[in-house]
């Protein structure tokens, strides 16, 4: 069972760079690990740290200006390769929520099997949030899933989409292996007619 | 009469085991390809749940992405990656899985061994936790990555639940010019769509240019179709694809061999089907590419200069093309030919099947490499290693100075030791250019094997329709 999710008010962490991969936010090297726990510690490895393992002031997980549970990627977050440890290290980091103007799709997958809920914005909204949060880092942003609808405080909102059987996932804690162990006697079926 | 269908929605139609209002479809996976790096939490969701693998016959695993590439008969000597092609080992020992582990004549990366076997077939569907299971889609079939999360839902129901893509066709037509490969026409394709130009399609890819292409050519392009964002591409299968799977090891046999090649005709789109999306290109276009940034979008003709700024399709893109040249340590609006390379890395799920091999060895047999480049050969299974010292390949690589080392991912990601080092560059056949993909701070060009053999003999980024003329 995973955590439920319903309405999220927080501060957020404004990352204004467009394709961001999963190889940036995961490094290959850190993908050995056979559990699902402790990848937050590495999340954006190269990004956050130097060579010999210092924090680089630059990079705005180390700008101690920015927190909170929601992240605001720039267009085509989480493109290229399709480790789920990627939606684990955001997931174990503290953030809950990934605002973007386009997901990759395999990352959108990843993220919501592990309640960490993508929320597509309009290219100028996304622009909007990013200067707001920019400007005044302790701004909240306020996600509410039951009326699919993303706001600025004091300021605008919009509304995104989310498939209707996902959304009910997200705000039990379901998972997908529960509603297809309720179909394995159909699959069982296909299966022994198609060998 | 029925609404004519594209192959695509032919074989996903053909696979729906349940599609209910509201609810994504339950899609039956007929191949399921495991591996060490994105299976073992899904084993472990398993054993909670206390269930067993659906049916094992339609899971495959083997060691690839972790591997050293050098000495596999000894032990791993990294205590991480030796401890996740065990935790591999034991799973699918306890769960009854195939695996074709390190030192198995049948090891290789599971994009290139499930072709070779003759376990990827027409018509099926196919997954594994690794997104460029796409290339599987060149038999024409359904192929695409998926998270470790999906992998349990395989594992545990062989069902995924998933939404249909939309569809999108890209025809490639004309005949290739010299020195212009299959890695070529992918990589022409992302730079003029862009990194996240398919995302949500499916695409088909047809077209002369495609058709008249080999198996091991039409891979390539599959391949790299999630470098373009989307979730697969597939072509349709013809008297090449038949051909190319009779006799081996896994495929139907005789007279099963034959009835099923009647079934994989009926394998095409529709006269009339529609398309969301119909890209038309023409091969006389495409000359050898190379990619100057850190997605693979970002790439160019050989001969052409890096964009400038004012250059861009649209100007969101000004900060990232900006940080992706900082990176790269080049120029806007400079020329790549003549750059100074330190690395070629000749490997990947992309292109290092043996027709690859060949392609570089016809272009340096009886060369040598230039003295500032390293060049690693990684073969992508045992079979190749063993077809291209059969064929008198790795003398010619040898003799030539190149590294013949045994098959994995390498230096593609750079997991195992293979890693280049930091501010070096290396051209590369493998499929992405990010920060570091190759090793931290890594600077890669995407090629072609053909591109890749010519920068080995020059030490430099090179037209190698200069090599291939003389």
């Amino acid at each position: 069972m995973k955590e439920n999710f319903s309405i999220l008010t927080s501060t957020a962490v404004p990352l204004s760079i467009e394709n961001i991969d999963t190889d940036q936010i995961i490094p290959a090297r850190f993908l050995k690990a056979t559990t699902r726990e402790g990848f937050g510690e590495n999340l954006f490895r190269d990004w956050r740290y130097n060579e010999s393992g210092q924090s680089k002031a630059d990079f705005v997980l180390n700008d101690s200006k920015f927190s909170g549970k929601i992240l605001v990627g720039g267009k085509n977050f989480g493109c290229g390769s399709s480790r789920e440890h990627a939606a684990w290290a955001l997931y174990d980091y503290g953030f809950r929520v990934v605002i973007s103007s386009f997901f990759a799709d395999i990352f959108k997958n990843n993220a919501l099997n592990n309640a960490l809920l993508p929320v597509q914005v309009s290219d100028s909204f996304l622009k909007q949030l990013l200067s707001a949060v920019e400007k005044n880092p302790a701004i909240k942003i306020t996600i509410d899933l039951q009326n699919q609808q993303v706001s600025l405080e004091n300021g605008p909102s919009e509304n995104f989409e989310i498939n209707p059987y996902k959304k009910v996932c997200l705000a039990n804690g379901y998972d997908d292996i529960d509603y297809l162990l309720s179909l394995r006697s159909e699959i069982k079926e296909y299966d022994l007619a198609h060998v | 009469m029925n609404k004519p269908k594209t192959l695509f929605e032919k074989i996903w139609d053909a696979h729906v085991v349940k599609r209910a209002d509201g609810y994504p479809d339950a899609l039956f996976i007929d191949r399921h390809f495991i591996h060490e790096v994105t299976s073992p939490q899904a084993f472990d969701g398993l054993r909670k749940r206390g269930i067993k693998v659906f049916n094992t016959k339609r899971t495959t695993a083997t060691a690839d992405h972790n591997v050293p590439t050098k000495d596999q008969h000894l032990p791993i000597k990294e205590a991480l990656s030796r401890h996740q092609v065990e935790t591999l080992k034991k799973n699918c020992t306890e769960f009854g899985v195939d695996l074709y582990d390190l030192g198995h004549p049948y090891q290789g990366i599971v994009h290139i061994i499930g072709p070779e076997l003759g376990l990827t077939l027409p018509g099926m569907t196919i997954v594994c936790g690794d997104s460029h299971t796409s290339t599987h889609g060149a038999f024409g079939n359904i192929s695409f990555g998926i998270g470790t999360s999906e992998v349990e839902q395989v594992l545990a129901t062989q069902c995924v639940l998933q939404y249909k893509p939309k569809t999108m066709r890209i025809e490639v037509n004309g005949t290739l010019g010299k020195g212009v490969v299959a890695k070529d026409i992918i990589l022409y394709i992302i730079s003029k769509i862009s990194a996240s130009g398919a995302t949500g399609y499916f695409v088909e890819y047809a077209g002369s240019a495609i058709t008249s292409l080999s198996m091991e050519a039409r891979m390539t392009i599959c391949n790299m179709s999630i470098e373009m964002g989307a979730r697969g591409g597939l072509i349709a299968p013809d008297e090449t694809t038949f051909n190319y799977i009779k006799g081996r090891k896994f495929a139907p046999q005789g007279e099963a061999f034959n009835k099923k090649v009647e079934e994989w005709k009926q394998l095409k789109t529709d006269a009339g089907a529609a398309y969301d999306k119909v890209l038309v290109y023409d091969a006389v276009d495409i000359a050898p590419m190379i990619t100057y940034g850190t997605n693979p979008g970002m790439g160019i003709k050989v001969t052409d200069r890096i964009p400038t700024v004012d250059e861009l399709r649209e100007i969101s893109e000004q900060t990232s093309f900006k940080k992706s040249l900082e990176y790269m340590g080049l120029e806007p609006g400079s020329q790549l030919l003549g750059k100074s390379v330190d690395y070629v890395f000749i490997g990947s799920c992309t292109n290092a099947r043996i027709e690859d091999l060949r392609l570089v060895a016809s272009v340096v047999k009886g060369k040598k490499k230039a003295s500032n480049v390293e060049v690693w050969v990684i073969p992508g299974s045992k079979q190749v290693e063993a077809q291209a010292r059969q064929e008198g390949l790795d003398k010619i690589f040898e003799a030539a100075g190149f590294e013949l080392r045994e098959p994995g991912c390498s230096a593609c990601l750079g997991m195992n030791e293979d890693k280049i080092p930091a501010g070096k560059y290396c051209i590369s056949t493998s499929n992405r250019n990010f920060e570091g993909r190759q090793g931290p701070k890594s600077r890669t060009f995407l090629a072609s094997p053909l591109s890749a053999a010519a920068a080995a003999i020059t030490g430099k980024v090179t037209d190698v329709r200069e090599l291939v003329d003389k």
